[in-house]
């Protein structure tokens, strides 16, 4: 496997080379070279941003067909809470569910379920009073990797818990071993995902080894034959398991929410996740004991693997709450074991840094400043960068030269036809 | 290359720009590699006095010096100085306004997390005149 795995690549047929994505990408990881943009792997968040805003459907997400299932004995679907937003006029979770088995999966299980359980082990953890506070959520992988590559003092603060999918696909597991027999090896465990940064995650977790998911399938790719199974039903059956907690996962604040304590933020969108990531590292931020960042606009219902208007689907979760119990999922003796990190969250200084030795980095710095004291200043990206500062940047690391300027090419087109003149 | 010289103005009439030197200054250290507990001090301690310069002085300057083994900080401004720095030291004593305080800002501890956060703190100030503040922040 590479150094960096990512989920979120180019369709270079498909790009043009435009700076819709360069000037988005909320940690700078885009050059435009040869007129492709290419994304830098270390910088790289897998947020999504640049899927969402790329007029030529040039980046997409890698993530698995509904054909891939069929390798596994026995096929189970998780779905994310998300996936409930997406349908007009639904009152009972049960018909996705039973729709769900209906396009080829034997078992379902929400990962709301496991969001039930995270929500009760992180009350304990907050009661236990032992983590850094603020204590940030862990949930959101593009919000993780975001403090790995960028936040190294408020790594500490991130909620050593895995993510609900994670705990979900554990006890999913767990549960048909106990049922079948079976070993892991022949169960499936597929994620239904509105996002692809949780494909990453799959791939090439954050917190531990080897996931326990076995691949994901986009919310965006399954949705014309899951609307199709379930238009055609004949009997509901009464799958889900979860409560009116874990389902509001699926939007801002119901992580947070489900803390029922007063003292949390939930903030959403990447742009504002980062600006309170800012302002906690500069110790602004006082007398909070939770922090829910996501960074999709409105959670994870605006993952861009979603086919609904994400505050469309809000208004629709908020509603099938409305019907459900308080929380049906409690943490059994060993769970939070489990459920606990593997491996903790480490700073990578190497996405941002010039160099590894320091005085390098700041001859190369200063070489940088001087560099961008002559640049115009319009971050225009037509360089391929996506500011005057990320050029000098590339100019000092080699990776680009002054005259991929256009303002600076002119300027020295001017000259050398001044100087022919006066001959 | 003995250090990295960094050169700010910090206008005194909007509040929602204090933090930006300080803000530019935390990227840098980082694109460094610095010392990420000496960038976090760098941060607090520096946001905390350029707010100072807007609420108290009306902006000023700053100029940051880098060194690979310490930051050295100057906040300087054509405020009215401090008459007590002594007092001015004390956790909770505040001269701030009140609109300030309806922000969240002047509670009394600028000076007294500055100092915290920083290794040397060295205050010159005339009333009057203005106040020079030269922090050092040591990369461990």
């Amino acid at each position: 496997m590479n150094k960096y795995f990512h989920s979120v690549e180019l369709d270079a047929d498909k790009c043009c080379g435009c700076t819709n994505c360069l000037k988005r990408c909320p940690t700078e990881a885009i050059r435009i070279r040869d007129g492709k943009a290419n994304i830098l792997s270390e910088r790289c968040i897998d947020c999504g941003e640049c899927i969402r805003v790329c007029p030529h459907h040039a980046k997409k997400a890698r993530s698995n067909q509904l054909e891939e299932i069929e390798q596994y004995k026995i096929k189970v679907a998780m779905p994310a809470p998300a996936l409930f937003g997406q349908f007009n006029n639904l009152d009972d979770i049960d018909y996705v569910l039973t729709g769900l088995r209906a396009v080829g999966f034997d078992y379902v299980y929400e990962v709301s379920r496991g969001a039930e359980l995270v929500s009760e082990a992180t009350r304990m953890l907050i009661r236990e009073n032992k983590l850094k506070k603020p204590i940030i959520s862990s949930a959101c992988p593009a919000v993780v990797r975001l403090i790995k590559i960028r936040f190294p003092e408020l790594c500490d603060n991130v909620m050593p818990l895995q993510a609900p999918m994670e705990v979900a696909a554990q006890m999913a597991r767990r549960e048909v071993r106990g049922m079948t027999g079976l070993s892991d090896d022949d169960i499936g465990v597929f994620f239904i995902t509105p996002c692809p940064a949780k494909v990453t995650e799959i791939n090439s977790p954050n917190h531990a080894d080897k996931s326990a998911v076995s691949g994901a399938i986009a919310i965006s790719q399954l949705y014309p034959a899951l609307t199709h199974a379930m238009e055609h039903l004949n009997t509901v059956e009464p799958i889900a398991k979860s409560g009116l907690i874990g389902v509001g996962w699926a939007t801002s604040g119901g992580e947070a929410a489900a803390m029922l304590g007063e003292k949390y933020l939930a903030a959403d969108g990447i742009e504002n996740v980062i600006r309170v990531l800012e302002e906690l590292e500069d110790d602004h931020i006082h007398a909070l004991d939770f922090i829910e960042l996501n960074a999709c606009s409105g959670g994870c219902v605006g993952g861009v693997l979603t086919v609904e208007n994400p505050y469309v689907a809000q208004a629709r979760i908020h509603n099938l709450r409305k019907f459900l119990p308080v929380s049906l999922n409690h943490l059994d003796d060993n769970d939070l074991k489990i459920m606990m990190w593997e491996n903790e969250l480490k700073y990578n200084a190497d996405s941002f840094r010039l160099s590894d030795d320091l005085f390098e980095a700041m001859e190369m710095m200063d070489k940088m400043e001087h560099i961008c004291s002559e640049l115009p200043g319009l971050d225009c990206g037509s360089c391929g960068a996506p500011t005057c500062r990320a050029l000098a940047e590339d100019i000092v690391k080699g990776k680009a030269k002054e005259t991929d300027c256009i303002h600076k090419l002119k300027e020295k087109i001017q000259s050398v036809y001044d100087q022919l003149s006066t001959l | 290359m003995s250090s990295i010289h960094l050169h700010y103005d910090v206008s005194g009439d909007d509040f929602t720009r204090a933090g930006e030197a300080s803000g530019s200054v935390k990227k840098r250290l980082k694109a460094l590699g610095y010392n990420t507990d000496a960038i976090r001090r760098v941060a607090i301690a520096m946001y905390e006095a350029e707010i100072n310069m807007v609420i108290h002085a009306d902006g000023g300057f700053c100029d940051v010096d880098i060194y690979p083994d310490k930051v050295e900080i100057l906040l300087s401004d054509h405020g009215p100085g401090i008459p007590d720095v002594e007092k001015a030291m004390q956790e909770g004593f505040s001269t701030a306004p009140d609109n300030v305080r309806n922000l969240g800002f002047g509670a009394g501890m600028g000076l007294p997390n500055i100092k915290k956060y920083t290794d040397e703190m060295r205050i010159e100030t005339t009333l009057g005149v203005g106040t020079n503040l030269y922090l050092t922040v040591k990369a461990q």
